[in-house]
């Protein structure tokens, strides 16, 4: 490999390039103009009661999905690796659907399901509930687009472990939560944490399908990216710069953490 | 009898991985299951454990049917062909496992793994996690793991499949002379008939999902009750004419399916007459390859027309391929598919009286 050193350079020059033009340059683009009015500014916007709203609002859409999908993501794992049933092909291939489909369609699809023209519009109003343009409807919305992650994560890690240590347990007389608990979450723990992050990660930055069922109203069902696009068609682009930032700051928080679960990961295989 | 199998059937799909398997076998005993790989013996064994459920019939163990016992409440020992010990644990903690789940006390639960670790000669490296110990080492944590809730019966998957050979043959001496000292009633996987041979009190020769012969190695040696186990046994040749060959002679009322299976041991390979006893009842033969197999060498050679494997010592003078050597054969099994025999060279039993 040594007489093909100019290929090793080549190759990392055009990635950096590549990075700072696509990356570095554009989140430094955001700091700057965040910063553009000094930090009184800054701050301001950051702490309008309605950027607060709306940071509160996308930190419980994305709990909800982080905790809905981790569950769920256990079960389908636990599921599709340690059975064999008909239809299982089914099932792995559904799981993929909201990596398939554009989330704008996903959005749509919760307002026809559970907005006025669906059929269960009698039944929610008649109890009450507001799903569509209200808070259900974001978490909603969150979850479906976020739900591969963690799944997605899991299986191929439980394919390889196999199930024989879990038989082992099963001889000496554990229960099936004993087995999980002592067993196979251990085995699965970095893995775990890992799909967490990753779908942590993506239910924050949700646009798309969160756009179609929110309705954007003000201080009540805006998320953050919803509420910096508001600030941005507003001509506001310090504020919304500002609030782009907590997203960026949230990101590389979250980038942080994937890469200590990954090197602690790789330090114990 | 300790452990009863009655007409047990499985199938997995269309295919039957088990029919009709009924075998019993005593309190006490080392029995090898033994039978080429997809022959149905793991099935068998995972149904005995409860991690299979089988189609139709009865598992009775220690005078009770267990059928729809949970197979932790069996009072199995199994250890898994993987060893299956769990990775985030210590070698300590995977030996305890089974007796924490029995809420044992805490004395009790460090007595006994100390006890087995000895037994395993792992004192010392309780602290290990699985991946730091070797495989004959793991495969011995697998045992003690399995043994420390105190089981009636040990279950062995291919116990030795994944060891390398010199550690294997030490660790099949260990695990014979360690189950006797115990005395717990044990059944293990093989598909190598040298180990089954070499460990178990009886073999179990499986086929096809069905039980084809349970007797001790010898039995099973000196009197195959199948084509089968006559030709899976030792490295076998079977021979649709056997009476082509001097000194064999078909019996009347000998059906004309009859087939011999001739093994190397019945056959004597010699340079030249000067090696042999009886060389009026040998055939001539041209050797077509030679193996080398460490303490002896494996010569092919062909007689008339037909291929016949031999065997001769290191001590005896070297042959070389295409040579023409002389062939004694001692004897045959014969089988009509039912019944089974030995036929014996009659010239070299002839010429045998007149020597005396």
């Amino acid at each position: 490999m040594q007489e093909k050193k100019y290929v090793k350079y080549t190759l990392i020059g055009l990635s950096v390039v590549f990075l700072t033009l696509m990356l570095i340059i554009p989140l430094l683009v955001v700091i700057v103009e965040a910063l553009s009015k000094g930090f009184a500014v800054y701050f301001k916007a950051i702490l309008d009661p309605f950027t607060l709203k709306a940071m509160n609002l996308t930190l419980l859409a994305t709990l909800a999905a982080v905790v809905c999908n981790t569950i769920f993501g256990l079960c389908a794992a636990w599921v599709l690796t340690k059975y064999s049933f008909k239809g299982k092909n089914i099932l792995s291939s559904l799981i993929d659907l909201p990596f398939a489909i554009s989330p704008v369609i996903a959005g749509l699809v919760f307002v026809m399901t559970f907005g006025r023209i669906s059929y269960l519009n009698d039944f929610l109003t008649a109890n009450n509930l507001r799903i569509v343009f209200a808070t259900p409807g974001i978490i909603l919305a969150t979850i479906f687009v976020t739900f591969p992650f963690v799944t997605r994560e899991l299986i191929p890690l439980m394919q390889a472990q196999g199930k024989d240590e879990e038989e082992a347990a099963t001889m000496m007389g554990a229960s099936g939560f004993t087995i999980f608990r002592k067993v196979t979450l251990p085995n699965i723990k970095w893995g775990l944490v890992y799909g967490v992050v990753l779908c942590t990660a993506r239910a924050m930055g949700e646009f798309g399908a969160v756009s179609v069922v929110s309705g954007h109203i003000r201080g009540k069902t805006n998320t953050l990216p919803l509420h910096i696009e508001i600030l941005y068609n507003e001509y506001n682009f310090t504020a919304a710069f500002a609030v782009a930032s907590i997203l960026v700051i949230f990101a590389i928080l979250i980038l942080i953490v994937r890469n200590i679960v990954e090197w602690k990961n790789e330090k114990e295989a | 009898m300790y452990v009863e199998l009655k007409q047990i059937n499985k199938k997995f799909g269309d295919f039957k991985a088990s029919q009709d398997v009924s075998f019993s076998i005593e309190q006490g005993k080392l029995v090898g299951l033994l039978g080429p790989s997809g022959s149905g013996k793991t099935t068998i064994l995972r149904m005995i454990a409860g991690l299979e459920k089988p189609d139709s019939g009865d598992i009775i163990i220690g005078g009770s049917r267990v059928n729809d016992i949970a197979p932790g409440k069996r009072g199995i020992g199994f250890v898994f062909q993987s060893y299956a010990l769990f990775r985030h644990m210590t070698l300590f903690d995977n030996i305890a496992f089974g007796l924490t789940l029995q809420k044992k006390n805490k004395k009790e639960i460090i007595q006994k793994v100390n006890e087995l670790t000895e037994l395993i000669g792992l004192t010392g490296f309780e602290g290990r996690y699985p991946n730091q110990l070797s495989g004959g080492q793991r495969q011995r944590v697998a045992f003690a793991r399995a043994l420390a809730p105190n089981p009636k019966l040990l279950l062995l998957d291919e116990p030795f499949a994944a060891i390398d050979a010199k550690v294997r043959k030490e660790l099949r001496q260990w695990l014979r002379t360690t189950i006797a000292k115990l005395g717990i009633t044990s059944i293990f996987v093989t598909h190598d008939q040298e180990e089954a041979v070499e460990v178990a009190d009886e073999i179990i020769i499986t086929n096809h999902g069905q039980i084809e012969q349970k007797g001790t190695p010898l039995q099973i040696y000196k009197k195959p009750a199948t084509p089968f186990v006559a030709q899976f046994i030792g490295e076998s040749h079977i021979i649709d004419d056997y009476t082509k060959f001097k000194g064999f002679e078909r019996k009347n009322g000998a059906s004309p399916q009859e087939k011999g299976v001739l093994r190397p041991e019945f056959i004597e390979i010699a340079k030249d007459e000067t090696e042999i006893l009886t060389p009026l009842a040998a055939e001539k033969g041209i050797v077509r390859a030679i193996y080398f197999r460490g303490n002896n060498i494996q010569v092919d050679i062909e007689v008339k027309g037909q291929p016949l494997t031999g065997y001769r010592t290191l001590e005896q003078e070297d042959l070389t391929i295409g040579m023409e050597v002389f062939v004694l054969i001692h004897r045959v099994y014969t089988f009509d598919g039912i019944h089974t025999e030995v036929v014996e060279n009659r010239i070299k039993t002839e010429q045998d009286s007149v020597y005396i």
